[in-house]
């Protein structure tokens, strides 16, 4: 069955317009837990209390506040707070366009599937063409559901991708902090990790990894509704004492004798 | 039932208590080298600026109770349930989840090295900082200098707070960064979106579009372009009422009990530095 469109839009490229829809890339498959009460096992609720007197505050007596400084809040009303909404919009306005490797994959939030939406599904197809021959991808802007939004439009085989990108100030990027300090590997160190590293190249194939625990998880579950839960091992923690060049030296050849095995 | 209450204990983000201790501590592992990190968030959560307040402006906590009774009850007295059938729930503990998966609760074994740059970016969910344990600065060093070198990122599967993850560890700058990343049946395909056959598109509409395309292009990213509208205008009506003192309201200190502001770089800091 096909998906449901979440939103509809226009990518505004110059004075060009290509119609979208937009689809959530992602299906949740996590394992769902429920809180409950550990007394009555039954599922809790929640609510907000005045921590000083524990007593419940009902939801039309709740302000927001933002707070200036540590215990000193402006309040804003339910009013001003509407008035800060973005006007309504269709437009997914491209800002600027960048070289695709030139965006760190911190900035990566969500990603949404873009489809044609009605009239010529040509422009699309040769949006998406455009930016995979260019290697480029686009910085926007959008509204949605009366909140802006900014990320990237990229191509990805032949369909086009919107990504919300993180805020500004939400990432922390490697230039804020100081690398380790401590004593630096020797270059016969260096020379070994490299070879064992290379061994262990190849190429990304994100179809090999099963998520096994989920499985495991359910499986568990079944087991402890019928009663009989198997018992299970604490996790110990591993040490390493050996210097690095031994465990370097060691991996490297128990890596070939598995390739030779293999051969 | 609440939505947020199930999703809670499943996802991080939810998750902002964490008062400076590290998400997830292991052991990196590649070939049979052994690297004991820490995990540390690589994103604040700013976006939630507002916070509930009462009708004196006292800040609020939020509390899980108990429907029947209307009593409170305080983290020790819920447990995690999965609704087998109908209001019948199986209990399963942090212990038993732990337990169940023992070495990829401790380890993230890195078994694949692939070209940095060859993930799409569609895989990555949220980033981490990895700061090495003490005495194993410089096993830490060595894989992330030879990452660098190579343009290399390890591949790994591990399990971090009941969820199992697929993982990408890169090296930035002599820092080890781990990036989760959903697995391949967590994204949908074309198909299964719905989206229609790729349509050839004429030669000249490709060749537009690329024009356009180069006539806004900047060589480097530049991460203000990415400022929050919202936040600013809403800083702006803030700052507003500030200087005419418009409700303005100011409590007591110790009441806020269930709340740390914690400075996410200056812990980075100090446990990259290794400093406890």
């Amino acid at each position: 069955m096909a998906a449901r469109a979440i939103w509809k839009g226009e990518i505004k490229v110059g004075t060009t317009k290509v119609p979208v829809k937009l689809y959530s890339a992602v299906q949740d498959r996590t394992v769902r837990f429920h809180v409950l009460d550990d007394r009555a096992k039954k599922r809790v609720k929640q609510h907000m209390v005045d921590p000083d007197s524990g007593d419940e505050v009902p939801a039309e007596e709740i302000q927001k506040g933002y707070e200036i400084e540590p215990g000193r809040y402006v309040i804003l009303t339910a009013e001003e707070l509407e008035k800060l909404q973005p006007p309504q919009s269709r437009d997914i306005e491209i800002v600027e366009f960048v070289p695709q490797t030139k965006i760190s994959e911190q900035w990566y939030d969500r990603p949404y599937y873009l489809g044609p939406d009605g009239g010529d599904e040509k422009d699309y197809f040769a949006l998406a063409e455009a930016l995979k021959n260019k290697e480029s991808e686009g910085i926007a802007h959008w509204v949605m559901r009366k909140k802006y939004y900014a990320g990237a439009l990229r191509a990805i085989d032949d369909y086009l991708f919107l990504f919300t990108l993180r805020d500004a100030n939400e990432v922390i990027l490697a230039d804020d902090l100081t690398k380790p300090s401590g004593a630096a590997p020797t270059q016969k160190e260096l020379a070994m990790a490299k070879q064992l590293v290379e061994m262990l190249q190849g190429e990304f194939n994100p179809k090999e990894y099963k998520d096994e625990y989920r499985e495991r998880v359910m499986e568990f579950i079944e087991k402890k509704a019928k009663g009989h839960a198997p018992r299970l091992k604490a996790v110990k923690p591993k040490r390493q004492t050996a210097a690095l060049d031994n465990v370097l030296a060691k991996s490297i050849e128990s890596l070939r004798k598995k390739e030779k095995r293999a051969a | 039932m609440p939505p947020r209450a199930s999703r809670r204990r499943a996802e991080p983000e939810e998750e902002e208590n964490a008062g400076g201790r590290p998400f997830w501590s292991g052991t990196l592992t590649f070939g049979l080298v052994s690297v004991p990190v820490s995990l540390f968030p690589a994103a604040r959560t700013v976006r939630t600026s507002l916070r509930m307040l009462g009708p004196d402006g006292q800040p609020l906590a939020r509390k899980y109770y108990a429907e029947k009774t209307g009593k409170d009850l305080d983290a020790d007295e819920v447990v995690r349930g999965y609704e087998v059938t109908k209001e019948k729930f199986v209990i399963v503990t942090d212990e038993e989840l732990e337990r169940l998966a023992p070495e990829k609760t401790r380890d993230i074994d890195l078994k694949q090295f692939v070209p940095a740059e060859s993930i799409p970016p569609i895989y990555f969910e949220r980033g981490y900082f990895l700061t090495p344990a003490a005495g194993s600065q410089k096993a830490y060093k060595l894989l992330a200098e030879t990452m660098d070198k190579s343009g290399l990122a390890g591949i790994a599967t591990f399990v971090m707070r009941g969820k199992e993850y697929l993982v990408a560890i890169f090296s930035d700058k002599g820092i080890l960064r781990a990036e989760t990343m959903r697995f391949a049946d967590e994204l949908r395909s074309p198909a299964d979106v719905g989206l229609p056959k790729k349509k050839e598109a004429p030669k000249a509409t490709v060749t537009k579009f690329q024009k356009l395309i180069a006539n806004k292009s900047k060589k480097q990213f530049s991460p203000a372009k990415l400022a929050d509208k919202q936040t600013d205008s809403l800083l702006k009506l803030v700052k507003k009422k500030q200087s005419k003192r418009e409700n303005v309201v100011k409590v007591e200190e110790e009441m806020e009990t269930d709340r740390k502001v914690v400075d996410l770089v200056k812990i980075l800091k100090q446990s990259l530095g290794g400093k406890k």
